[in-house]
């Protein structure tokens, strides 16, 4: 069963990803990775340009609106995500508290839906 | 003056709450193997309780209203239930049981039948902690759910399906016959340690949720040990508890920095609960019979002994994990030992007891990662040694542990 977790950072969270190759954060990824990796459940994942690179799109009675920014103004964004390959929840959880994310943002965990992908993929 | 009487009344609901609670619980479900109606209908009393005793006072034995208040609502609660064949049996009971009632004010503590029931072999392991601390502490299903890692509702229909099992399937209420008892005994401490741990590793003595898990935990033991005060496991596990608590306040430096075992300053552990732990492994030690708990406490005594020396003798630490992997070879104790051999006769010697643990097993146990990573640094800082460093680290939950690894592997 797969799993995404989605990893929601703050402004100082983001702004980490510009500090040089020692910084902690940046560190706890690469080791978070690594053991993702080891332990054989990772799918894939990326993690996404700052919240302000987005544009966000929708049709409300056959007009479109574009927005600037992200679909949601609230002080942690979407930052990225990650697929694993797991059991159960419990499991997911588990390494969903593991993520350096966890700690300073909150990472939300939801099984990904392969139904509604061979719905939409035929 | 009315405002502080209504405060000192709330406080009397929740010291009676939090004394009586299993108490109670264990009672009312005893004969009717029902916990769940037990408790709701608990709730019930203490809202009632909430309600009047403000207003007319604490009454002269509160225990003995709740009581009362409780059983009340248990009736009606059965009674409401719609499966009718399946209540009738419960209400002969409880009706039996108003009879007998009303003639002693005193009830029998059955919390011990209560304990052997939420860690039977019949129910999941894996909820016979979240059992104890709901069913005999009256711990909310939520604040169980954190502590577990699991979403609040699946706690609570894990909670709700345990308890049907206990109420359909046949679970007696009874101590166990004298040949099973070290077994099931052993599943109750078992539950009761889990508990201990999920306190200690949780933010390990920053988080309030998580020192009172803990403390929850101590509590639970006391409650064992005084029903059943002979067993030297009890007294074991006690031990081993309050010598872990001991040392909570020195396992963090000023600025929240974790700070290992070995590096603590041994003045900041608490000499009251080590003297407490002591008597208990004592006490344990002369009823001659030895077990899991009772090594592992004395190992923490071994490592308690350098706030008198000055020094750790991983010789004997060593010796005593060897027995416990004996008895116990769990991934846990085998990391221990091996770090232990590490310490007493060097990191090539720790790293072979490393290397006859299987992979597959160690992959998301982040202890081994950890020992492995101190081990081969101690030969040097390779490849290897930062490797098991980022393993480690990439596996740590607690971010000042993370922080201390990152550090370490430099």
């Amino acid at each position: 069963m797969q799993f995404a977790l989605l990893i929601f950072e703050s402004p100082e969270a983001f702004a980490a990803r510009n500090a040089d190759e020692n910084d902690p954060y940046l560190g706890a990824w690469r080791a978070y990775y690594k053991a993702l990796v080891e332990a054989d459940i990772y799918v894939g994942g990326n993690p996404l340009q700052p919240p302000e690179t987005g544009t966000t799109v929708r049709l409300t009675d056959g007009k479109r609106r574009v927005q600037d920014g992200p679909f949601a103004d609230t002080k942690e964004q979407l930052g990225g995500f990650t697929i694993l390959e797991l059991p159960s929840l419990d499991a997911a959880l588990e390494w969903a508290a593991r993520c350096p994310a966890a700690s300073i943002g909150a990472v939300e965990v939801r099984p990904v839906s392969p139904e509604f992908k061979r719905r939409v993929t035929g | 003056m009315i405002g502080s009487e209504q405060e000192s009344t709330h406080r009397t609901i929740e010291r009676v709450a939090r004394e009586s609670y299993g108490r109670l619980v264990a009672y009312l479900s005893a004969h009717t193997r029902d916990v769940g109606s037990a408790q709701d209908a608990l709730s019930n009393a203490l809202v009632a309780a909430l309600e009047t005793w403000p207003r007319d006072g604490v009454p002269q034995n509160p225990e003995a209203w709740l009581l009362t208040t409780a059983r009340r609502s248990f009736i009606d609660l059965v009674r409401h239930r719609q499966v009718a064949e399946a209540s009738e049996p419960t209400l002969a009971l409880l009706r039996d049981e108003s009879k007998h009632m009303t003639l002693s004010p005193e009830f029998p503590d059955e919390r011990l039948k209560l304990l052997f029931v939420c860690a039977h072999p019949a129910i999941d392991p894996a909820m016979h902690t979240p059992l104890m601390l709901q069913t005999v502490l009256g711990l909310d299903a939520a604040r169980i759910a954190h502590a577990f890692l699991i979403s609040p509702t699946t706690m609570g229909q894990r909670l709700v399906r345990a308890k049907s099992k206990i109420r359909d399937g046949g679970i007696r209420f009874e101590i166990p016959q004298q040949r099973e008892l070290p077994q099931r005994l052993d599943a109750v401490l078992e539950a009761i340690y889990a508990a201990f741990g999920i306190g200690w590793d949780d933010m390990a003595g920053v988080d309030q949720r998580g020192r009172d898990l803990a403390e929850e935990a101590i509590w639970l033991a006391r409650v064992l040990l005084h029903l059943v005060p002979g067993e030297a496991e009890v007294h074991g596990l006690l031990a081993l508890m309050l010598h872990c608590e001991a040392r909570r306040a020195a396992r963090r430096g000023p600025d929240g920095r974790y700070v290992p075992l070995l590096e603590q300053d041994s003045q900041r552990w608490s000499l009251p609960l080590i003297e407490e732990a002591e008597g208990h492994l004592a006490e344990a030690a002369s009823r001659g019979r030895t077990g899991r708990f009772q090594l592992e406490a004395a190992i923490q005594s071994v490592h308690a002994e350098r706030a008198r020396s000055g020094r750790t003798e991983w010789t004997a630490i060593m010796l005593f994990y060897e027995q416990l992997v004996h008895i116990s070879p769990t991934l846990g104790t085998r990391t221990a030992y091996a770090a232990a051999v590490g310490e007493a006769n060097g990191p090539d010697a720790g790293l072979a007891v490393l290397d006859g643990i299987g992979p597959d097993a160690v992959a998301a146990y982040q202890p081994y990662w950890a020992v492995r990573a101190h081990l081969l640094q101690r030969l040097g800082t390779t490849p290897e040694a930062v490797d098991a460093f980022d393993r480690a680290i990439g596996l740590a939950e607690d971010p000042a542990v993370r922080q201390f690894l990152l550090q370490r592997r430099g």
